[in-house]
């Protein structure tokens, strides 16, 4: 059972250069303790005072989780979450 | 790639996390690395203050390269490409009239070679990818971006990947198709097609304008503020109308003014600066009228395709820019933001697309609300061009068809030729 997280670039120095990490399903605050883990100091990237960054966007199956339970979202097996930051209009 | 010197003797130094202060070099990176906040250039204050005059500026070029030491790029000037900027500063006084107004104005930027402000922050982006190494440009777009990057990619000889929602109105695909790009037509919204070219912008050496030079690309946008205050004789109005999709326009317009102050170029007070946004897609509006300093994302649903961002980066920022000049952030509906159309054409003979239907909508608004003192100096941004957007008025509007003979035009317009 696992959940493909993609890491942005500005990301991958702290996860040693991996793009996709696999994580066991659960919440997004879940898969972040289990990047952190691995990969000490994602959290701290990624989370202030318990919630998501305001820069940070995190996507489960295509879907902001601002949209659904923020970083109380739940993920499934087989769901892919990308976290990406804010990003601009053209 | 990096020079931590300054663009080849520009007056840039680096860039700044807006939100946690972190500095880095003149990289192509728009994301700070601690917090995720956005980059911002930085400049050499002192450098910018010995060398930007009002002299200096009037003795350059007519476009908006005279304003190049507050961008970040080198002295000499680009011998080739497309010439933005220097657009008209139009009197308005029967769109004053009709609003019960003394002083409005339109900065019309669809006199710029795509016919959008675009063609500002593109020029800025693409000597900035050329400085930073780079030889292929791409977008995420909703269209006048696009067309942009597409026109001026072809113009200096870069390749191009530009990337738009499917459901762009047709003038706009055309339109940016014609040069020599590769246009991806995505199948989801704008903020799809935005979240695919971040991906894309960590795994291509490509220059995306509004990704991975952001920091760049955004700094033209200034050239808005600085050529009002120009074309006003070196007086700031008293109000601007800006329209509001990431925000970044907005806010870059308000740091343009305030820049344009502290180097000393203008006496006086950044105008209050009204956003504009279409109801279908109003977070910062939303979030303006709900009192917070924060903004919730949405999902679009407007006939103002320009400016559907749900998720808007600039949000907050455009709140505290919004706060500190006295303005406020406005939603329209989109009946409201067909008759901006009309009246805008009716009264100035400026043909605008949708978004520039959003701002005059908006300042019809807030001067039928009294929002706006009639003495004000008002200025109406007004974005893009309406033959992008056809398909929005085209129900709208219509010929009278007759056949070629006198007795067919009179039967015809009787009724109007009694009511003249």
């Amino acid at each position: 059972m696992s959940v493909t997280v993609k890491i942005p670039s500005p990301l991958r120095p702290l996860t040693a250069g991996a793009a996709t990490v696999d994580c066991a399903p659960g919440t997004i605050s879940e898969l972040i303790d289990q990047l952190d883990v691995t990969y000490p100091g994602v959290r701290d990237r990624l989370c202030q005072d318990g919630q998501l960054r305001r820069f940070v966007n995190v996507f489960v199956a295509g879907e902001d989780v601002r949209f659904a339970d923020g970083i109380a979202t739940v993920t499934s097996d087989g769901q892919e979450v990308t976290i990406l930051p804010a990003v601009a209009g053209g | 790639m990096s020079n931590d010197e300054g663009f080849f003797g520009g007056c840039a130094t680096g860039l700044r996390c807006k939100e946690c202060g972190h500095r880095t070099g003149l990289i192509a990176a728009y994301v700070c690395e601690y917090c995720f906040g956005p980059l911002e250039v930085e400049y050499d204050r002192e450098l910018l203050g010995a060398r930007v005059s009002r002299q200096r500026i009037a003795e350059g070029p007519l476009n908006l390269w005279r304003y190049r030491d507050l961008l970040p790029c080198a002295p000499d000037d680009p011998t080739i490409g497309l010439s933005a900027g220097l657009t008209p500063l139009v009197r308005a006084p029967r769109l004053a009239e009709q609003l019960g107004l003394r002083n409005v104005w339109v900065k019309n930027e669809t006199a710029n070679p795509t016919h959008s402000f675009k063609d500002r922050v593109v020029s800025v982006a693409l000597q900035a990818a050329l400085r930073l190494g780079y030889s292929t440009v791409a977008c995420a777009s909703t269209g006048n971006l696009a067309n942009a990057v597409a026109a001026h990619a072809s113009a200096l000889g870069l390749a191009s990947y530009v990337f738009v929602p499917s459901d762009l109105e047709e003038q706009k695909i055309i339109a940016t198709a014609v040069f020599d790009t590769t246009l991806l037509a995505v199948d989801g919204t704008y903020d799809d097609v935005n979240r695919l070219c971040s991906e894309l912008a960590g795994e291509r050496p490509w220059a995306f304008v509004n990704v991975n030079v952001r920091p760049y690309y955004s700094e033209g946008s200034k050239t808005l503020a600085y050529e009002v205050a120009e074309q006003l004789g070196w007086t700031l109005p008293d109000r601007c109308i800006v329209p509001i999709a990431s925000g970044s326009l907005y806010t870059k317009i308000h740091k343009g003014y305030a820049e344009l102050i502290e180097l000393g170029l203008c006496d006086g007070a950044i105008p209050a600066l009204n956003g504009a946004q279409a109801a279908g897609c109003s977070p910062v509006a939303t979030a303006w009228d709900e009192g917070r300093d924060f903004v919730c994302p949405t999902h679009p649903d407007t006939i103002a395709k320009s400016l559907a961002i749900g998720n808007p980066a600039d949000g907050a920022y455009a709140l505290d820019a919004a706060r500190s000049t006295g303005g406020s952030i406005t939603a329209v509906s989109d009946d409201e933001i067909i008759d901006g159309i009309r009246l805008l054409a009716h009264t100035t003979g400026i043909f605008t697309e949708t978004a520039g239907g959003v701002t005059t909508a908006v300042l019809r608004k807030l001067a039928e609300r009294g929002d706006i003192d009639p003495d004000e100096r008002v200025v109406l941004y007004i974005t893009g061009d309406g033959l992008k957007t056809l398909d929005a008025v085209s129900a709208h509007v219509s010929a009278v068809q007759i056949d070629a003979n006198v007795a067919s035009f009179e039967a015809a317009t009787a009724p109007v030729r009694a009511l003249a």
